[in-house]
């Protein structure tokens, strides 16, 4: 067997063995991976996700192959190409067959005094990111969110990505770049000034056509950051992004040849100069040429997969097209994007009331495409560099117009047309994908193809692709419903059907699953009523609602009383930590307002809601797709900025649409002022006060893709807010999918929200009666789950332990005490929670604030 | 152990003793309820054309006792229950994962004498 060496673990490094391993079946190559970090290959451009919700294993690179031998934290520090051995950082000598070369690129870091000091960062790997997120995390719990200024050294791509970094850990971001204009190598002048303008609003500083002139510390621990101007900058932390290098260094002490502009000169097979070695991705210079890409650096791993195995793969002309969204600013650029072609014409639509600038550049008879910008609104670059090089269907000023994407329609791409430039996967190599049957789904085609395995930015028009082949997507609910939750809604609203052996029979096939059962069974609760648990609805329930409560890992249950808008009186507060004292729970407040109480056994559920009951609450439905909750800020009550009673609302809200199943969770804010105390644009609907009445905004959710609420309406009198509401909710629970919240359910609205304002405010399809009168009936119906079980024998029943053993304690559920928190005993994986011992976190929460934790009493 | 074989009735010198459960109405069509048979959590289901299964109750996926709570359903015609906590599907027939062949829980023999569900050993 031969032995292949890959030298570095970064993307292209990983794609390399993936391809190989691909390609090579039979496992005819021993292959060794010396990577220089101390964790596998992550996504490298979803590096500032790390700093949001994204964890190092979010972006960790799928499948390590286990006749993979790979080694971590094992640099290669020396080639000896004659004996074909290589040394490694731990002093081992590894022989190969061959040597592939992926050691990437290290950041420029010019030659700026001041650039060694602490709190110096540069923007490249994920331990560079903890650094950076230690040093902001200090900045901001020292002076507040926004308060502390942190300075971006370049103004490319990177440097913006790192300043969208900053901004999300809470400093105020400079951008400093030496050219004229920010992103140089993708845009124009026109689009660079429009993109300036954006990131400005955004609250980013932007200082161009000047350099940094030194760094020094002043004398508070910060550090004054000079600009060639004589602007003096503080700042808690800086960060170079100005560029990257090629990191040869192991391949010129080797021997190798160079390319003049640094990088291991290969020819289009990357070979290098020496027998058997050959170099990919960021540190080959493809005949003296480097490129900073992820795509080209697939595309030579691809070559060299293909050489080793006996193909016969050059690297071609690489696609240096970028999209990306920066800061909610979408900016893309493919092609020839500066004219560089002679005799090219540039077509521009510049909109500074829109926020939009586009520029084609096409060849000089207007009919070929030969590149592009794009910023503010990038839609059409899916289709725009489809025509890269094609005769264009039209007068090109017709394509950037508004509404222009729509005048070309997707068909109208060459089948070269190239779809994922991340994969290099063309609109041809689709089209067969799906006219083979290989693939007739969205998650089918990324996986026979890999389109959109990368970036994901092609991933909606993968679905084009598939409509355009004819394969609908289904959108059946599960195998035993071909229609869809929008269609047995209406089934179930018409025929008047009230339970699930009759639906399934009828409209369905086989028995049902944990899909198609909760699905059908919110149906029925919003359609017909009644108790969630009463007769044959209590086969359908999750787990959740069919223990009215929240199952966590280890079996028990967390417990969460409705306080509606978050309001609790002192005795309530008192109730429910007499509850929690004598049952054991531990009690957290949730980002909702409300109070959850963990670590409930199933059969303690019914003793803990007597007591809930019998002090007034009700059940909070944290555990259904239903209305969780609606915040509130205390508005005129006692703010002295306040303008309505946003209190009254809130509580108001919650208790009219209490109990109400649908699609997905629910959840509301109401502030009553423009502070936005409240975080309503972050829920599902959110009223913000206005001098004279009430905003709506729908369809804003947080978790894992954060989106805001749009405004459908302003200055609403109450009447009008609540009705609005009203038509809102039963429009969604009538005709979204299942799991589906509201901002994908508005996004796949034909029309989007001016369809769905039409709808409930104008009547354009003539249903608000329907529904006005579905909401009456909802409101009319309600009664609390929790006090009905507690008077009904038969369903207290399901509450124990073990049926036949009902006063035995389940003896798999234990608890331990983990730093003063009463946890489930095993701890799940994760990094290091004894923050004391990392020097962070020493001191201990106020007693007065920690409830002693001690055995149910 | 003595004092729960003694609550459970099971008679700990048999190993193919039968250890009663609850009346036969007890068990709710789809839905499952939990036992304790010789010390061990059990799982024990009743589908929709009234076979009873029983399936040891530990989820191997999150190690929780939960999946007597789980919903019970068909796929591809095999009986299932789903685990509440990560939805894998266990068939009732052979205690198998269906997502993961490799993974799955022990199996019961259930019986109805006189009106009354028995489980007896794996």
């Amino acid at each position: 067997m031969k032995t292949v060496v890959v030298v570095g673990h970064g993307m292209v490094g990983h794609r390399f063995v993936e391809s190989l391993r691909r390609l090579d079946p039979d496992g005819t190559w021993r292959v060794v991976v010396l990577a220089e970090e101390n964790r596998p290959a992550y996504d490298r451009v979803a590096l500032s996700s790390y700093v949001g919700d994204a964890s190092a294993e979010d972006l960790t690179l799928d499948g390590h192959d286990p006749r993979v031998e790979l080694h971590l934290d094992e640099p290669v520090t020396a080639v000896d190409p004659v004996a074909r051995t290589v040394r490694t950082g731990k002093g081992r000598d590894v022989a190969y067959d061959e040597l592939v070369l992926a050691t990437g690129s290290v950041p420029f870091v010019p030659p700026v005094p001041g650039r060694d000091l602490e709190h110096v960062f540069v923007y490249r790997t994920l331990d560079d990111l903890d650094g950076l997120r230690a040093a902001a995390q200090r900045a901001v719990s020292t002076a507040g969110a926004g308060r502390r200024a942190g300075v971006v050294v370049g103004g490319g791509l990177l440097g913006l990505e790192a300043a969208n970094a900053l901004r999300r850990l809470g400093l105020s971001p400079h951008v400093v770049e030496m050219a004229p204009r920010l992103m140089p190598v993708q845009v124009d002048e026109g689009g660079g000034a429009l993109l300036q303008r954006l990131v400005s609003d955004l609250g980013l500083r932007v200082h161009t056509g000047v350099s940094t002139s030194s760094i020094a510390r002043d004398h508070r621990g910060g550090l004054t950051v000079t600009l060639s101007d004589g602007t003096e900058l503080d700042a808690s932390v800086v960060v170079f992004s100005a560029g990257i290098r090629p990191a040869d260094a192991l391949a010129r002490a080797a021997g190798l040849e160079v390319g003049e502009r640094g990088g291991v000169l290969v020819d289009d097979r990357c070979r290098t100069s020496a027998e058997h070695v050959w170099a990919i991705g960021e540190v080959a210079a493809v005949r003296g040429r480097t490129y900073g890409l992820v795509a080209p650096g697939y595309a030579m791993a691809e070559v060299v997969a293909e050489r080793l195995t006996g193909g016969d793969g050059r690297f071609t002309e690489a696609d240096l097209s970028t999209k990306l969204k920066l800061l909610g600013v979408d900016v893309a650029s493919f092609g020839d994007a500066h004219a560089a072609t002679p005799g090219a014409l540039e077509v521009t639509l510049d909109d500074p009331v829109a926020g939009t600038y586009a520029k084609l550049v096409v060849s000089d008879d207007a009919r070929t495409l030969l590149g592009g910008v794009l910023v503010g609104d990038a839609s059409d670059y899916d289709t725009l560099r489809g025509f890269l090089g094609a005769e264009l269907p039209g007068d090109p000023m017709s394509l950037i117009a508004p509404a222009g994407g729509e005048a070309v329609g997707f068909e109208a791409l060459p089948d070269a047309a190239q779809i994922c430039s991340c994969n290099a996967v063309t609109k041809g190599a689709l089209v067969e994908a799906i006219s083979s049957g290989e693939a007739t789904t969205v998650p089918q085609l990324k996986a026979c193809t890999r389109a959109g395995t990368t970036c994901g930015s092609c991933v909606p028009t993968l679905a084009k692709v598939l409509a355009s082949c004819g394969v609908e997507v289904s959108t059946a609910l599960c195998e035993h419903f071909t229609r869809s939750r929008a269609e047995l809604y209406e089934i179930i609203r018409v025929t008047g059907s009230t339970t699930f052996s009759e639906i399934v029979a009828q409209y369905g096939t086989g028995r049902g699953c944990d899909v198609c059962k909760p699905a059908v069974a919110s149906m029925l609760a919003t359609l017909a009523g009644g108790h969630v648990l009463d007769g044959e609805s209590a086969t359908l329930q999750d787990t959740n609602d069919h223990f009215l409560a929240n199952m966590q890992r280890n079996g028990t249950y967390s417990v969460v009383p409705r306080l509606p808008g978050g309001e609790v009186t002192p005795d309530g507060l008192i109730a429910i930590g007499e509850v929690a004292r004598d049952f054991g729970l531990y009690t957290k407040i949730t980002g909702g307002q409300r109070i959850d109480l963990f670590g409930a056994r199933v059969d303690d559920l019914p003793a803990i809601w007597r007591r809930l009951v019998d002090a007034g609450f009700e059940s909070g439905h944290a555990y259904g797709k239903s209305l969780r909750t609606v915040k509130s800020c205390v508005g005129t009550d006692w703010c002295r900025y306040g303008v309505q009673d946003s209190v009254g609302l809130a509580v108001a809200l919650e208790l009219r649409y209490r109990g109400l199943r649908s699609p997905h969770k629910l959840k509301s804010g109401v502030s009553g002022c423009a502070r936005e105390c409240a975080e309503a644009r972050s829920k599902d609907f959110g009223v913000i006060a206005t001098e004279t009445g009430w905003n709506l905004y729908l369809g804003g959710n947080g978790g894992f893709t954060p989106r805001h609420a749009e405004l459908i309406a302003s200055d609403l009198d109450t009447t009008t807010l609540v009705r609005t509401i009203d038509r809102f909710l039963m429009f969604y629970v009538r005709t979204a999918d299942r799991l589906q919240r509201t901002a994908p359910w508005i996004e796949s609205l034909e029309g989007g929200i001016d369809h769905l304002r039409a709808v409930i405010m104008d009547d354009s399809l003539g249903i608000c009666a329907a529904l006005d009168e579905q909401m009456a009936a909802h409101v009319a119906g309600y009664a609390d789950e929790w006090a009905a079980v507690l008077d009904d024998p038969e369903k207290l029943a399901r509450f124990t332990s073990f049926v036949n053993a009902p006063g035995v304690p389940d003896p798999t559920i234990e608890f331990v005490d983990h730093l003063g928190r009463r946890v489930p005993a095993g701890m799940k994986d994760g990094q290091p929670t004894d923050l004391a011992a990392l020097g962070l976190g020493g001191v201990p929460i106020t007693d007065g604030a920690r409830i002693p934790m001690g055995a149910p009493a | 152990m003595t004092a729960l074989d003694e609550r459970t009735g099971t008679d700990p010198s048999s190993g193919t003793g039968w250890t009663p459960v609850c009346p036969l109405e007890r068990l709710q069509p789809e839905r499952g309820v939990c036992a304790l048979v010789a010390g061990e959590p059990v799982a024990v289901f009743r589908t929709h054309d009234d076979r009873l299964f029983a399936l040891h109750n530990v989820d191997p996926f999150s190690h929780a006792s939960v999946l007597s709570r789980g919903i019970v359903g068909d796929l591809g015609g095999t009986p299932v229950v789903a685990s509440p906590l990560y939805k894998q599907h266990f068939a009732l027939e052979t205690g198998r994962a269906l997502e993961d062949s490799g993974v799955g829980v022990a199996t019961y023999p259930v019986r109805v004498v006189n009106g009354t569900v028995e489980v007896g050993s794996p």
